[in-house]
């Protein structure tokens, strides 16, 4: 069986053993699974599923290059991404929070793999990658964390408020655990109006224990709601270890009466097996609960060092044993799909369009000052609106 | 008949834009206000001599005069209708709810026992037979977990009306009304809209206690992205409910248990499907030259009644029913200073930062030179609200403190005859 698709592999890979890389563009469809003739790969997850009252799915996974390719090429952009924000951060063009998602990468980028832009997904403020997987552009992205009028909420909303409500990303949102009853209202209005389309409710290890989490999943359990609960386990909430905030920190168990699955998050493949078959599951059943055994490179946010509570050993034994690109790395070579170098191309690539990205949004102007006042309702029935000193600044509100 | 003349000199029908307005204007300095009539609407302009005169209601603060001049900003034509039908404030929301979700398939109610039980307090009765389990919803009693899912469901594109038992319980929700709803329109610069309604009664009931009798009419008209309404009437109840489940913006729908089961009358017009009234417009409920008193929900029925009390001293009060929390209808509030030169704002809710206290600073900003005597307020008692029927009493505002602050603000703490 390995024979079989290792040979597979080799014959692609003849094409591909080319210097230019060029080639390799056409290949990096997003996600076109078994499209046109391409060779299917099986590959098996780093550890099998762990079931909570349900037949976890197979570890073998069903891939094809230009997939795993996409894949490599995303995830590469959102670390790269997430590093640029850092630094723009410490150099003060990013204010306020600013909460990185490096490490955990494959969460993004396997749940995007087995859902469509009509299926919903809602997160907390850890949502820079999201959007991107979402569909997001980087221009949109910087320029949003820059606080400019070319963001996503026009510099108004900020890291935490990163919405794309036509692929499907309702935000962005910074109070923590609030996301998942509005994910599971998101899943309502889907079996409502009879869409056939499930949600993706995110969430930390540290908002698992929130009471409205439990209130949502039980009313979504009574009511069949098509809403998967995603716990993104990266064992910290903030600077709490995971056994100091959770009496029992098995997350996938803690639905009770609602199935749950215990998920490599640092395996894309296996993240992308999950989601699938938790789709599949929500569709017929209603609420399942994923947690995502995953790992956040940098502190909680930009104003935490991240060492304080974990030791660095530990950060760089996770890089170095479980990084999740690294892992899509070592797949592509030695499935032959593209050579080390190639890949390094793609990294380069990747930074200069990140680059490029950063460039365009600082170009872009903050917003205009009649902003203060737009948006506050939909429609304002020309009610006046007053600025700090109400004789100074005010508006009419369209 | 001379009051068909007057009410002609009074009413002008102008077509604007394909949609008959009912304008009604008086020569004095008050604001214009007119009612846009859907073309579908009939107006019944057949004068009952029986009706002119007559709006007694079942509060029993007596007939209003027959002689007296209706007030020009109560443009509702009940003047016009044959019939009086009465309909309690209970039937109103009923029928408003109803014929929400009638026309509009997105429209669907949640909330504890709104369902097998007909709702805690018989609003929402026969709309689970009328419109089944998937639109009509008992909840399990938790408020941060169905609000949140209410809201999820307004971000999707429905328009859900989430019903609190009371408002007291809605602050275990506070959190979805405020950051989840109220502030998403904002902060995604237009993308997520939020058409969610939050209603429930708010405010004392009768010996309830101190966790169930709370005003939460300022802290909700505190939050920009929010609409607060407070309906009195079974009119305002119909026509602003209906205008809060089609607003697009999350609205605040704030009730009186009490209030439910009075009646008043309504004309064809308010009973019509499509009768609605404006959001961010006050009512002048009764015309007076001397004060003005600002009022809303409940209190309402007590300013007129100290309206009434206080015309027989010879003092003229203007009463407001404010019907607007947020926005505030500062022009009306404004006009009707500038025109009485007195203010009492009357609110049952907690006297520290209410809604008395913003009135107050709007007219002083605005129409500071037309004050002659300083804003008088009227709230409740600065206490949890206790059990005891005497001490309940003194920690809502009666009719006398209304009449009493009333005649400070007139200067006047003994009847005229006597001043002389």
């Amino acid at each position: 069986m390995a024979a079989a698709t290792a040979a597979a592999a080799r014959r692609v890979s003849c094409s591909l053993l080319r210097r230019d890389h060029g080639h390799l563009l056409p290949l990096l469809r997003p996600f076109a699974s078994s499209a046109g003739g391409q060779p299917q790969l099986t590959v098996e997850t780093s550890v099998p599923f762990t079931g909570h009252k349900i037949d976890p799915p197979s570890r073998s996974v069903d891939t094809n290059p230009s997939e795993l390719l996409s894949i490599f090429r995303e995830m590469s952009l959102m670390r790269r991404m997430e590093i640029a924000a850092d630094s723009l951060y410490k150099s003060k063009l990013i204010r306020g929070f600013c909460h990185l998602y490096d490490g955990q990468e494959a969460v993004a980028i396997g749940l995007e793999a087995a859902i469509t832009k009509k299926d919903a997904i809602i997160t907390a403020y850890r949502d820079h990658c999201i959007y991107l997987a979402r569909g997001g552009s980087l221009v949109e992205s910087f320029a949003e964390l820059m606080g400019r009028r070319a963001g996503c909420s026009k510099g108004k909303g900020g890291s935490m408020h990163f919405y794309k409500k036509e692929s499907g990303f309702f935000g962005g949102h910074g109070i923590v655990g609030a996301q998942v009853p509005l994910g599971c209202g998101l899943a309502f209005a889907q079996r409502y109006l009879k869409e056939g389309t499930v949600t993706f409710a995110l969430y930390g290890d540290g908002a698992a224990n929130q009471g409205q989490l439990f209130e949502a999943l039980n009313i979504s359990a009574l009511w069949d709601l098509p809403v998967i609960l995603v716990c993104e386990n990266n064992h910290y909430g903030m600077g709490t270890a995971e056994w100091r905030a959770a009496k029992s920190p098995a997350y996938y168990k803690r639905g009770d009466y609602v199935p749950g699955l215990k998920v490599d998050g640092m395996d894309v493949l296996a993240v992308k097996q999950a989601c699938k078959f938790a789709k599949e599951y929500a569709l017929q059943n209603g609420p399942i609960i994923l947690e995502m055994d995953t790992y956040r490179y940098h502190g909680h946010s930009m104003s935490d060092p991240g060492s304080t509570y974990r030791t660095r050993d530990e950060i760089t034994g996770v890089r170095q044993e479980r990084d999740p690109i690294e892992r899509v790395r070592k797949l592509i070579v030695s499935y032959e799909l593209a050579t080390a170098s190639e890949l390094k191309d793609i990294e380069k690539e990747v930074r200069k369009e990140v680059d490029e990205a950063i460039a365009q949004a600082k170009e872009s102007p903050m917003p205009d000052p009649s902003e203060l006042f737009t948006n506050v309702y939909v429609k304002g029935f020309g009610v006046e609106a007053f600025g700090a000193d109400r004789k100074e600044v005010k508006a009419v509100l369209p | 008949m001379c009051h068909l003349k007057n009410i002609f000199h009074y009413i002008n029908i102008e077509l604007k834009g394909g949609v008959f307005f009912v304008v009604v204007t008086k020569p004095s300095p008050l604001p214009l206000l007119s009612l846009p009539i859907f073309p579908l609407a009939v107006l019944d302009f057949e004068i009952d001599r029986k009706m002119l005169g007559v709006a007694r209601r079942k509060l029993g603060f007596g007939l209003f005069s027959a002689t007296r001049v209706l007030p020009a900003g109560s443009v509702l034509p009940r003047k016009y209708s044959t019939a009086a039908k009465e309909i309690t404030v209970r039937e109103a929301l009923n029928s408003a709810l109803d014929e929400e979700m009638s026309a509009d398939p997105k429209v669907f109610l949640m909330g504890e026992e709104v369902g097998e039980y007909q709702g805690a307090y018989k609003i929402s009765k026969g709309l689970l037979e009328k419109y089944g389990p998937d639109r009509v919803l008992d909840t399990p009693i938790t408020e941060a977990g169905f609000t949140g899912i209410g809201v999820g469901a307004a971000y999707y594109g429905l328009r859900p009306v989430v019903e609190f038992m009371t408002f007291n319980f809605s602050m275990q929700a506070i959190d979805h009304i405020i950051n989840s709803a109220a502030k998403s329109n904002y902060m995604s610069a237009g993308q997520i809209s939020v058409p969610i309604v939050f209603r429930g009664p708010n405010g004392a009931a009768a010996g309830v206690g101190a966790q169930h009798s709370q005003c939460y009419a300022a802290w909700y008209a505190h939050v920009p992205g929010l609409k607060v309404l407070s309906p009195y009437s079974s009119e305002d109840a119909r026509g602003l409910l209906k205008a809060a489940i089609r607003d697009p913006d999350p609205v605040v729908f704030l009730e009186n248990e009490l209030l439910y089961g009075e009646s008043f009358p309504v004309s064809a017009e308010v009973l019509d499907s499509s009768f609605c009234l404006p959001i961010g417009k006050a009512k002048i409920e009764r015309e007076g030259k001397h004060v003005t008193i600002t009022a809303f929900s409940k209190m309402v029925g007590y300013a007129l009644q100290a309206a009434e009390i206080l015309s027989k001293e010879g003092i003229d009060a203007e009463v407001i029913n404010l019907r607007s929390i947020r926005p505030l209808d500062r022009a009306t509030i404004n006009a009707s200073v500038r025109k009485t030169n007195r203010l009492v704002t009357v609110e049952e809710g907690f006297p520290q930062h209410g809604v008395g206290a913003e009135i107050c600073m709007s007219v002083m900003e605005e129409s500071f030179e037309y004050l002659d005597a300083p804003v008088e307020r009227i709230a409740g008692a600065d206490v949890p609200m206790p059990y005891a029927a005497n001490l309940e009493r003194m920690a809502v505002p009666q009719v006398d403190d209304i009449v009493r602050a009333t005649k400070r603000a007139c200067y006047r703490s003994v009847p005229m005859a006597a001043a002389a």
